[in-house]
């Protein structure tokens, strides 16, 4: 059963199949609007999340199917003890399809590995979040036409971002793309990442500590927050979640085409005074990742049947 | 420093030297009611230094483990006191409940039962990580 657990897990084909149909979906919603019907979607939420459990439930609705809904560990099986592989197992007996979110890294490979039906991993912990991945694509390659000869640069927290990982590990795989990696010295990005990704692949890539000073060369730049929950110092947190916010003042000296973005939620990394500015794109992300979603979901269901 | 030959049973030969102890730790030797010898820092010409270990009984042992500890080591198959069969090994693809995953946020920290699976993520480097969360070994 085909699950989509790591950004890798879609060839660049299917990539490129995945954005055509969202766009299609942009283009045409009424001609999807009961692709799904008669399906139902589990969405299984161990961890806190809005925008990624509601973006999968407006997809699979705007779709025409049924969402079954479980959120957070307390309210479920999970509390009395339940391993993943059975949550899985079961509710593979309910749902079409699942998409889980889970704090522990390599849950949703456990779940993949033993539902009967297509599992979307939608985010386990600090290691992989492909929809969202998928959302940022979509955004570039709307915003920019593309995504070769961009220079992009990632901002914030680099070590437990997952969101940044899986973009890099994504972007890797197309031409002349240049990274920017501008981080606090503790939250540079791993060494694996780099030996793994950019220097196996042979990508360009700087790091800096100052946003402002690479402002002005960036096409992209991808704002992140500093993740309470991955901090198991409460001193290193408050120490370094203000490191960089983006202001009016400071994107003077960036290019009247650069494209903004961030995952989602911020705290205090992006002016709220920017939202008005037209390179800003973290709104368009959000909406972006429902059309991926509800493309993704399609591809998924129409493997499964086949 | 002599040891008897043994009559069936097996000798890993070859073992890079210090890895002898690790090996017999991770086939779980000790456990087994049969005579085993390690012998460190054999001379060696080809190596300088190797370790051998000699199981004096003809039991399966696990080709991943001794391949992941070291590929090159040799093993020697003895029936009636005749070498009838050589192996040879490479670094296994996979590993499966050979090492444990030492990361707190994997999965496999809080489901017990969950089998440690390691991958080869760079065999010029013999690195391995967790299938789970992707932290090496």
């Amino acid at each position: 059963m085909r699950s989509v657990i790591d950004i890798l897990d879609l060839s660049v084909e299917e990539l490129e199949d995945l954005i055509a149909t969202a766009q299609d979906i942009i283009a045409n919603p009424e001609s999807y609007s009961e692709r799904c019907r008669g399906k139902k979607l589990a969405t299984l939420f161990f961890e806190p999340s809005t925008r990624t459990r509601l973006s999968f439930e407006a997809a699979m609705y705007e779709l025409g199917g049924n969402v079954l809904s479980v959120t957070g560990a307390g309210t479920s099986s999970a509390a009395k003890g339940e391993s993943v592989a059975d949550t899985a197992k079961t509710v593979s007996c309910y749902a079409d399809i699942i998409a889980m979110r889970h704090p522990k890294e390599g849950a949703a490979l456990v779940a993949a590995n033993n539902a009967s039906v297509p599992v979307i991993n939608a985010g386990d912990g600090g290691h992989c979040h492909p929809t969202q991945t998928l959302a940022d694509l979509l955004t570039i390659y709307r915003e920019k036409g593309g995504f070769d000869n961009l220079t992009v640069g990632l901002c914030g927290d680099l070590k437990f971002g997952r969101t940044v990982h899986s973009l890099i590990n994504a972007l890797s795989r197309y031409r002349n793309i240049r990274f920017v990696l501008i981080s606090p010295e503790e939250l540079k990005l791993p060494s694996y990442v780099k030996n793994e990704t950019l220097k196996k692949f042979g990508l360009p890539y700087v790091q800096s500590t100052d946003l402002e000073e690479v402002l002005p060369q960036l096409d992209i730049l991808y704002m992140t927050r500093v993740q309470r929950e991955r901090f198991f110092n409460e001193e290193d947190y408050l120490r370094l979640k203000d490191c960089y916010v983006l202001t009016p003042d400071k994107l003077r000296k960036a290019k009247r085409d650069l494209c903004i973005m961030h995952p989602l939620p911020r705290v205090n990394e992006i002016s709220v005074a920017i939202d008005d500015d037209p390179r800003a794109c973290y709104f368009k992300q959000v909406l972006n990742g429902k059309y991926m979603r509800m493309a993704l979901i399609l591809k998924l269901l129409k493997e499964a049947k086949a | 420093m002599n040891i008897d030959s043994i009559q069936n049973g097996i000798v890993i030969d070859h073992i890079r030297a210090g890895c002898g102890m690790q090996l017999y730790d991770l086939l779980k030797l000790g456990e087994l009611d049969v005579s085993v010898a390690i012998i460190k820092n054999v001379t060696s010409h080809k190596m300088g230094k190797k370790d051998i270990i000699k199981i004096d009984a003809d039991i399966p042992v696990d080709l991943d483990v001794i391949g992941f500890v070291d590929p090159d080591a040799t093993i020697n198959v003895i029936r009636n006191g005749v070498l009838v069969e050589k192996k040879t090994l490479a670094l296994p693809e996979k590993l499966t409940n050979v090492l444990k995953c030492k990361n707190p946020r994997c999965i496999t920290s809080c489901e017990q039962e969950l089998p440690h699976v390691f991958k080869l993520a760079d065999r010029a480097q013999r690195l391995y990580r967790c299938i789970y969360c992707e932290t090496k070994a």
